[in-house]
């Protein structure tokens, strides 16, 4: 009885993503020291985010990490911890595989592209070959009610990102 | 045993609402025939917001149509007879809960009038109010008590008040099965207790609580009653003197109202001490640019422009449960919860959450599926056309008391077919195998 928007939706690779939830965290996060960014290298930082429609919620921890005197490029770590709905869970892990080792430029890309799939009302076919696993949140785009469930972890990315290249 | 027929009649339940009955209300309610996701609308979120018969929109329409204009102000006509349709709201909604209708004050929601009494009692606390208002004035080593159980609405307003005005904030708690610990209820309420605030039926958990119980400790206490009866009043007799409560809030869109609407009830003589919440026009007798005098109430809690066609739209909802009989809805939910409860405890996985054998319940139920999220199991029930909450249906505390973080909630009324009853239950034994979470 179950339709194929549903199936849509729910694709086997988004179920098993909610299941093995890549880049989580298994235990609690440890307070991050202020300023922590280690002498010129490594800077980290976290966003927490919650839906309040359903209380979902999300935090992810980005580590960027600059070459000696220069800006941070590189996306050296994602991790998160959460609880949530499938489709928040599955974006988390699908999250933090393709931006993992990404330069900063690239995970901006593609978080663009992914926010305009889901926002897309079903208007937009992914480029499979650029967006990899992400590729099949293009169902939720035919479920508004669900592009915050989507969209969590991303957004939650995206600030801890500017917040550890400003630290 | 034989039962002479004179015991018979004295032993019998409410007649319940037969199914075709239920057909026949049905055809009050256009927004219950359309068609959701392909599939025929099953509406059990009633405990969120209930639907509106088409008896109430007319009344709402003719009232714009015929009658619209500001109540208590103004000499000409329509100001006369929208003032009359206004007050004749209030006493039947009065006479509904067993109230006088000068007990009854209009409020938004019931969000505002639990704040009203919060805010009335803070007023006091200040000093405002004079002597008359000394009963509700509240500081440190004074006690305000809630349970566990609470609907954020009877909870946020008095741990505010608790900031505001110094005094401590306790709980009554609930016990592993999700049914208040009333052994822990006489220990949580004593002398310093000057208010104890809860729910009449939990809109999580659907157990109706013990008032009387409760009242009597309250009393002993020498505290004041507040009453949510938002999951009540909509769907079993309430009569608040009987109760003996001090306080009762309800909200008009959970009662076949509209929404904009709301009610407290305060025993007069209480209602008569209690400082104003919002202040403004419409509530004052003379004014001068030091200072007011207030109406009495319930005038002096209806500041500014009132709203008149909820009102008399809400009596027209109460006068459709009354034409049906609030037993006889009672009657019906209780079966109906019957079958929600006994139709999921069956199911592999399925969790129902708060007691659920042996204590007096409203027609809902809230359930967790192990494996899947609420949020989830929602979206596959919206496919099938079903309209249940998901989420923490703002009862935070309960849901993290009972392990959960959210839950899905399935709650019936008055129009609800047992085939909706049906339909859910066999929908809810697809969700595990759908996520893949079956065993």
């Amino acid at each position: 009885m179950t339709s194929s928007d549903l199936q849509q939706l729910y694709q086997q690779i988004i179920l098993d993503h909610a299941k093995a939830r890549h880049g989580f965290a298994a235990e609690p996060f440890e307070p991050l020291a202020s300023g922590s960014a280690e002498a010129g290298a490594r800077h980290t930082a976290e966003s927490h985010q919650v839906n309040t429609s359903c209380g979902d919620e999300v935090t992810v921890r980005v580590t960027v990490e600059a070459p000696a005197g220069q800006k941070p490029d590189r996306i050296e770590d994602v991790v998160w911890r959460g609880d949530g709905c499938s489709i928040s869970m599955a974006s988390a892990s699908v999250l933090s595989d393709a931006v993992r080792g990404a330069p900063a430029r690239e995970a901006r890309a593609l978080l663009e592209s992914f926010r305009e799939m889901v926002r897309s009302r079903g208007a937009i076919e992914p480029d499979e070959e650029l967006m990899g696993d992400a590729a099949a949140f293009a169902g939720v785009s035919r479920y508004p009610a669900r592009v915050k469930c989507a969209m969590l972890a991303w957004v939650a990315f995206e600030e801890a990102l500017l917040l550890a290249e400003a630290s | 045993m034989m039962m002479s027929s004179a015991d018979a009649t004295r032993l019998a339940p409410p007649r319940s609402l037969s199914d075709e009955e239920v057909v026949g209300i049905r055809r009050d309610f256009p927004i219950l025939g359309q068609l959701v996701n392909g599939r025929p609308l099953a509406y059990l979120d009633s405990g969120a917001t209930s639907q509106n018969p088409v008896s109430v929109l007319d009344v709402e329409r003719d009232f714009y149509t015929r009658q619209n204009a500001a109540v208590h102000r103004g000499a000409h006509t329509l100001a006369f007879t929208a003032t009359e349709a206004f007050e004749a709201a209030r006493a039947t909604v009065a006479s509904f809960v067993g109230a006088q209708a000068d007990e009854i004050v209009w409020t938004s929601n019931a969000t505002e009038a639990v704040n009203l009494v919060a805010y009335s009692f803070s007023n006091a606390s200040l000093g405002l109010g004079g002597e008359a208002a000394s009963r509700f004035r509240l500081g440190p080593g004074d006690e305000i008590v809630v349970t566990e159980m609470e609907h954020h609405a009877n909870l946020i307003p008095w741990q505010q008040l608790a900031l505001r005005t110094g005094a401590t904030l306790r709980f009554i708690p609930v016990t592993d099965d999700g049914a208040l610990d009333l052994a822990a209820a006489t220990t949580v309420v004593g002398p310093r207790t000057r208010i104890l605030a809860f729910t009449h039926a939990s809109n999580v958990v659907g157990v109706v609580n013990p008032v009387a119980e409760l009242v009597a400790l309250a009393r002993a206490a020498d505290a004041l009653v507040l009453l949510d009866a938002c999951q009540s009043v909509p769907h079993l007799p309430v009569d608040v003197a009987a109760l003996d409560v001090d306080f009762a809030v309800f909200s008009g869109h959970k009662m076949l109202g509209p929404t904009g609407i709301g009610v407290l009830y305060g025993k007069a003589d209480l209602l008569a001490g209690m400082p104003p919440f919002l202040t403004g026009g419409s509530m004052i007798t003379t004014v001068d640019m030091h200072g007011a005098q207030f109406l009495a109430p319930p005038q002096r809690f209806e500041a500014g422009t009132q709203r008149v066609s909820q009102a008399v739209a809400l009596a027209a909802a109460v006068d459709y449960l009354s034409a049906v009989g609030m037993e006889r809805i009672e009657a019906r939910e209780a079966e109906l919860g019957r079958r929600l409860i006994e139709g999921l405890t069956e199911i592999p996985g399925v969790r129902v959450l708060g007691p659920t054998i042996g204590v007096e319940r409203i027609g809902l139920a809230s359930v967790d599926v192990a494996g899947v999220h609420a949020h989830d199991v929602g979206q596959f029930l919206d496919e099938a056309g079903i309209a249940a909450r998901v989420g923490h249906h703002c009862a935070q505390p309960l849901h993290r008391r009972l392990g959960v973080t959210a839950s899905t909630r399935a709650s019936t009324y008055l129009y609800t077919t047992t085939g909706e009853v049906d339909l859910f239950l066999a929908t809810m034994r697809e969700v595990a195998p759908f996520f893949g979470v079956s065993r």
